[in-house]
């Protein structure tokens, strides 16, 4: 995303060469696709994280709550 | 019983006495506790107020350098402590305690500890801003030590997920409230710490009462949230509820809920962002292409294109300019040479010896050529010749006969 930034605002100053400016144009639209895609499927993960019998953090499933 | 018969006035009597407190040493330092009344500030900045028990009042008055300092907002009826000394007020003949802290009493135990340590860690610097980090914009797991049952963390996931799925969410359960809660709490931030669990921690508990919440007050928990590496959001209580955590915190959130708020962006938000990022990013190559088209067809319309035989057109006008400019400066060059060349001859012309022959002067010469300059140069019988403006006579040395200098020189006065 701040490399998205970065980018629109590289295009938007305009003196980068023209084919820099093509390559920024399709390093922006595939972040887009890939931003985009990430915020359409995520789903939250909840997990209890304790120690194990090592001590070594083990994720456990969180029991949903429901009222 | 009169004891003298000296007759003093008011202010004798009142500075007598009051020499006397001034030099007890119970009243130039002592705790008293009571219950306020009376309670004024004035715009001096001066406070006074009354303190009561059950028989008896004693009035007393808060300078405002010492009012300024106060933690609290005393109120009528509030049992405090005031800390001071006793003396007299000259003016009024009254004897007032001249309180210089006053601290609550009663739930002021905790109050006070509380006071104390932050204080403490204040001055240590555990709360200091440029130690405060940073908290990510999107973090990628977020670590929630609190309770694992309860309103606290059913409404952090909640929010957490309805603003920002993307996070992984881990939670650490531990008591958090009542005894080794504050032992729990600390290890649990440390331990997440040593595992770097996550890149953002919340650290929280729902509302309750100040015993409730006391475990966020204890030093070990702030100690742990300062030392954490990944950066922590208090989140404890309500709105009100400060602790000595919330200080420790990279950032302090009001409540649970406004921790989950504060430690994720909102996806709506983050959507229309990338909408917005959508349309400068497209909008921003059209507007180059469309600057670069336009630099193209500028171009295409130049001369250069349109007519090129007008280049040259140009730079033969150019070469004929200058082969006239380098005809006629030879020229110009030339005549002055002509007009010095003659101006030479002139004069050498009226240098020329033949010249000096025409006024009837005459060169002599011996037979090998050799101009004479002297009558020592020959000798009588030799021959020689004279050079006239028009010929040349042979002639033969009579005689010699040398002119001594100054005759020389006086013969050239005529």
């Amino acid at each position: 995303m701040a490399r998205l930034e970065e980018i629109v605002t590289l295009l938007e100053r305009g003196d980068a060469p023209l084919d820099q400016a093509m390559s920024l144009f399709e390093e922006g639209a595939k972040l887009l696709r890939e931003c985009t895609a990430k915020l359409d499927t995520a789903e939250q993960q909840v997990r209890l994280l304790v120690a194990g019998e090592d001590g070594q953090p083990q994720e456990k499933a969180f029991p949903a709550q429901e009222e | 019983m009169v004891r003298s018969t000296t007759v003093l006035t008011p202010s004798q009597v009142s500075q007598y006495i009051k020499g006397f407190m001034d030099r007890d040493r119970l009243l130039s330092g002592l705790l008293v506790g009571g219950e306020l009344s009376n309670y004024k500030m004035y715009p001096s900045g001066h406070h006074y107020f009354t303190l009561k028990d059950g028989e008896s009042a004693l009035r007393c008055v808060m300078f405002r350098g010492d009012a300024a300092s106060l933690r609290f907002r005393p109120e009528n009826g509030m049992r405090v402590i005031a800390a001071g000394r006793i003396t007299v007020f000259p003016r009024d003949g009254q004897y007032q305690l001249y309180c210089s802290r006053l601290t609550p009493d009663g739930a002021g135990d905790l109050h006070l500890a509380f006071e104390q340590l932050k204080e403490r860690l204040f001055r240590e610097g555990l709360f200091a801003q440029e130690h405060k980090k940073s908290i990510p914009q999107f973090p990628h797991t977020i670590a929630l030590v609190t309770s694992p049952v309860g309103a606290a963390v059913r409404d952090m996931l909640r929010i957490l997920g309805a603003r920002w799925p993307m996070s992984k969410v881990v939670i650490l359960p531990v008591r958090v409230q009542g005894e080794g809660a504050a032992e729990e709490i600390t290890a649990a931030i440390q331990w997440a710490d040593l595992h770097q669990a996550a890149d953002l921690m919340i650290v929280g508990r729902g509302g309750g009462s100040v015993e409730d919440l006391w475990a966020f007050n204890e030093e070990t928990v702030a100690r742990a949230i300062y030392g954490c590496s990944i950066p922590v959001i208090s989140a404890v209580g309500h709105e009100p509820d400060v602790t000595i955590a919330d200080f420790a915190a990279d950032l302090r959130a009001a409540t649970p809920s406004n921790g989950a708020e504060l430690a994720v962006p909102d996806q709506n938000e983050v959507y229309s962002g990338l909408l917005n990022l959508r349309d400068r990013l497209e909008g921003g190559v059209e507007r180059r292409l469309d600057k670069e088209r336009t630099a193209l067809e500028r171009l295409s319309r130049s001369r250069a294109f349109t007519r090129p035989e007008a280049y040259f057109q140009d730079k033969r006008m150019l070469l004929d300019y200058q082969s006239r400019r380098l005809s006629h400066g030879a020229s110009a060059c030339l005549s002055g040479q002509r007009e010095q060349l003659s101006a030479l001859a002139a004069a050498l012309d009226a240098l020329s010896p033949l010249k000096v022959l025409g006024r009837g002067y005459a060169i002599a010469r011996k037979k090998d050529g050799q101009v004479m300059t002297s009558v020592t140069q020959t000798a009588p019988g030799e021959e020689f010749s004279l050079r006239l403006t028009d010929g040349s006579l042979r002639c033969r040395v009579e005689d010699q006969e040398r002119m001594n200098r100054d005759a020389v020189e006086k013969e050239d006065e005529f």
